[in-house]
């Protein structure tokens, strides 16, 4: 559905207008700050003409997490055969306690830990006078009452780089007690960086620093074959990463690992042996695919699970760094879910045709889910990201349409103003928009966590994406509602 | 009388805790009743008056029986020279977890626990420097009123005096807290009463007292006494008391300080004489560079 030349000068014209219109509350300085984060995609450019990866401004509402969140919660804790330990005050990790859905399969409490909260729950005490001693006994503990565990991460909560506990050597000196399991310290106090993405970074980095370089002799696990492949930065969320990974299997590859839904450390130790990593959710997890690729020589490529085009042009990029016969097997697999897609985009598509969508999500999805509504024959009308960096943002212009709004780290009153003015047909983003939304009367899909649906990559999960979208949408409680505006 | 907290702050090794606890000795002897608490993790703020070598901190007590919640007040106070009350805050060993956080800590549970009732004075010792908002506890709203700065002529004592205003000034407007004055421990340095008048008159206060050097001091001290109980008849003793007069009355005379730059620290240690004129050239060249 592309506009004509006139029509998308006159959008473009309207959103500059919208944009200006919504700076106008804040004092000049703000104002300022703000405007840079704020643009309408001209085509052509090598981004989406916004700053990121800014640090926010006290006194907005903004929706981002810390760099806790990013390392505990995003890319350390769904590695299931590991004791998560959030070292500090007991908040962080009681607060944030089973709030990401990231399946897996294992028996809790016995081999796996995932849906578990470990916590040092520091007191004064401990301030006052360190808690290495704390956090060394409580490895004791996690040792003696769940000797299954595969290994530890220790995720530092603010205090810890307050007061300079040394938790790298309590982590050696109990690894080496333990026999050489493998202990992992985690420096990602919440106060540093600007958001949940430096989180990732140093969640990235100590993979290679306590798991990469200390797995470094230790014989292989398994037998290597010319089809190993690992997934990169699936979390899992309502089954993802397995709806993906049966496709890849489909396709005659053999999983080696998944970063890091439903994954062991086991799988993190044998990645440097595959043959190909493939990445999902660049933001969070491309430090470590550089990495194995500069210093293993393991080739990485992004690929795209939402909705049948993108789920097509990605299994065709993966199969082309693979032989003919996994070519051939693409193809296979394309042709055998067609009639699946064909038959749920007849279904939905006549019910969802021209709808407008607004996103405003973290990592992969304010771009990679535009496919998917495209598939469907919606269209996303602006987009922005929690916690991007540029290059973010350069992946975006392959995604979005010439006059597109886009909106970085974007703030409560921001959205809530933009939303009023561009009268979407359905907005996606967190737990904190939702009920905004709704009271405004328009449709919402929760899209950190499915809204606790899913699976939506793979094809079976776009089939259950379509229905998502329908179900929100085509509700008939809207029509019992009232728009204030 | 309205209780008056007070605080004595210093450069490291000046002689705060023995200036502080001959004060408060004669404080004591002048009928007043009066609370000590030490902040610093050495906890030697206490030794004279208690006559021990340190007493057990709040900090030390609290990690023994599990918090600082169970603890009562009897545990961590003890009774010294001529009724003096007695607390340390204690602190971890150098080099691990948070001193500043044990302080802060320490003056909550004193407080929470009724220790400031029935008494005229609390007297805060603290640490020599000022280095994180912990140690700044005892100058913040609603603590220590009168900052007295112990100092003397050398350079880096009245620098750390400067620094100190600082600090004080910060809180000065938000919590009412005031510098008391200067007092000049004397390290017989040249000029330094004038120094010590010159730099109290910068800073917008005044030179309280000038303690002189004299080595009962050092005598009472090995004794772990005052000079106020182990010479009372002394001159330095009557220094003392001179001292706590002066401090009894200087209630509600403290000054917002007016900390100065140290450029001006400088030019004032010049205007004594103390400090050359600085031959820019010199500056930053070794003794070989200057022969050649």
């Amino acid at each position: 559905m592309s506009l004509g030349l006139a029509e998308t000068e006159d959008l473009k014209a309207k959103n500059k207008a919208l944009v200006e219109e919504v700076l106008k509350v804040y004092p000049d300085k703000t104002a300022k700050r703000r405007a840079k984060h704020l643009g309408v995609y001209q085509d052509g450019k090598p981004d989406c003409g916004v700053k990121s990866n800014i640090k926010s401004i006290p006194g907005v509402m903004t929706i981002r997490g810390c760099a806790y969140a990013g390392s505990k919660g995003v890319v350390w804790g769904p590695i299931k055969d590991m004791v998560h330990i959030s070292h500090g005050p007991v908040g962080c990790g009681q607060y944030s306690w089973g709030s990401r859905r990231n399946y897996y399969v294992g028996t809790t409490g016995i081999d796996s830990f995932g849906t578990m909260q470990f916590t040092s729950d520091f007191q004064e005490n401990d301030i006052v006078f360190g808690g290495d001693k704390k956090l060394a006994k409580l490895m004791d503990e996690v040792q003696e009452l769940f000797p299954l565990n595969k290994g530890l991460s220790v995720q530092s909560e603010c205090p810890i780089g307050l007061i300079g506990d040394d938790i790298e050597a309590v982590s050696k000196k109990k690894s080496k007690e333990y026999g050489g399991k493998p202990i992992v310290p985690v420096r990602c106090e919440g106060f540093r960086g600007v958001s949940q993405s430096l989180g990732h970074h140093i969640a990235n980095d100590a993979v290679r620093d306590w798991v990469f370089d200390k797995a470094e002799g230790k014989p292989a696990r398994f037998e290597a074959t010319e089809y190993d492949i690992a997934i990169l930065a699936d979390y899992n969320i309502g089954g993802d990463a397995w709806a993906s990974r049966i496709l890849l299997e489909e396709m005659g590859l053999r999983v080696v690992a998944q970063w890091s839904g439903d994954g062991t450390i086991a799988e993190l130790e044998a990645t440097p042996r595959a043959k190909l990593n493939v990445l999902h959710c660049y933001r969070s997890m491309n430090y470590v695919a550089r990495h194995m690729e500069e210093k293993y020589g393991v080739p990485w490529v992004e690929y795209n699970f939402f909705g049948p085009t993108k789920i097509l042009e990605s299994l065709r990029k993966i199969a082309a760094q693979f032989d003919d016969k996994i070519k051939e097997n693409a193809e296979k697999v394309i042709a055998k879910y067609q009639p699946l897609m064909d038959a749920v985009v007849a279904k939905y598509r006549p019910r969802l045709e021209g709808k407008k969508v607004m996103l405003y999500v973290g990592g992969l999805r304010p771009r990679h889910v535009i496919g998917a509504y495209e598939d469907l024959g919606m269209e996303v009308v602006g987009t922005g990201y929690e916690f991007a960096h540029n290059d973010d943002y350069q992946r975006t212009t392959h995604y979005i349409k010439d006059g597109t709004l886009v909106y970085d780290d974007v703030t409560a009153y921001e959205l809530e103003k933009f939303v009023e003015a561009i009268k979407p047909d359905l907005v996606g983003s967190g737990i904190k928009e939702k009920y905004v939304f709704q009271k405004m009367g328009i449709p919402f899909r929760q899209m950190h966590s499915w809204d606790y649906s899913g699976p939506y990559h793979g094809y079976d999960g776009f089939a259950i994406f379509a229905r998502d979208m329908d179900m929100a949408i085509n509700s008939p409680i809207w029509k019992m509602t009232k728009a204030p505006f | 009388m309205a209780l008056r907290q007070i605080a004595f702050y210093g450069k490291g090794g000046i002689g705060k805790s023995t200036t502080s606890q001959n004060t408060l000795a004669a404080l004591a002897e002048m009928g007043n009743k009066i609370l000590i608490v030490g902040c610093d993790p050495k906890a030697d703020s206490t030794r004279l008056i208690l006559h021990a070598k340190a007493q057990d901190t709040i900090l030390s007590l609290a990690a023994e029986h599990g918090s600082v919640e169970d603890l009562e007040l009897e545990d961590v106070m003890k009774i010294g020279y001529l009724g003096i009350k007695c607390t340390e805050s204690g602190g971890p060993e150098p080099g691990v977890g948070c001193a500043g956080r044990g302080v802060i800590t320490a003056i909550n549970f004193l407080e929470e626990n009724g220790a400031y009732e029935d008494v005229d004075y609390v007297s805060y010792d603290v640490l020599g420097d000022v280095v994180c908002g912990g140690f700044a506890m005892p100058i913040r709203e609603n603590k220590a009123q009168e900052i007295y700065i112990v100092m003397s002529g050398e350079m880096m004592a009245m620098y750390a005096a400067n620094n100190i205003s600082k600090g004080i000034l910060k809180y000065a407007n938000a919590g009412g807290v005031r510098l008391g004055g200067l007092v000049c421990n004397e390290r017989k340095t040249d000029k330094e009463y004038e120094l010590a008048e010159s730099l109290a008159a910068k800073l917008g206060t005044k030179l309280i007292y000038f303690v002189p050097r004299d080595n009962i001091v050092q005598h009472a001290e090995l004794r772990r006494m005052t000079v106020i109980e182990y010479a009372p008849d002394s001159g330095q003793a009557a220094h003392y008391r001179n001292l706590a007069t002066k401090v009894h009355a200087n209630a509600g005379n403290g000054a917002i300080p007016t900390p100065i730059t140290m450029d001006e620290l400088e030019d004032l240690l010049m205007e004594h004489g103390i400090l050359e004129q600085v031959d820019e050239s010199i500056i930053g060249k070794s003794a070989a560079e200057l022969a050649a």
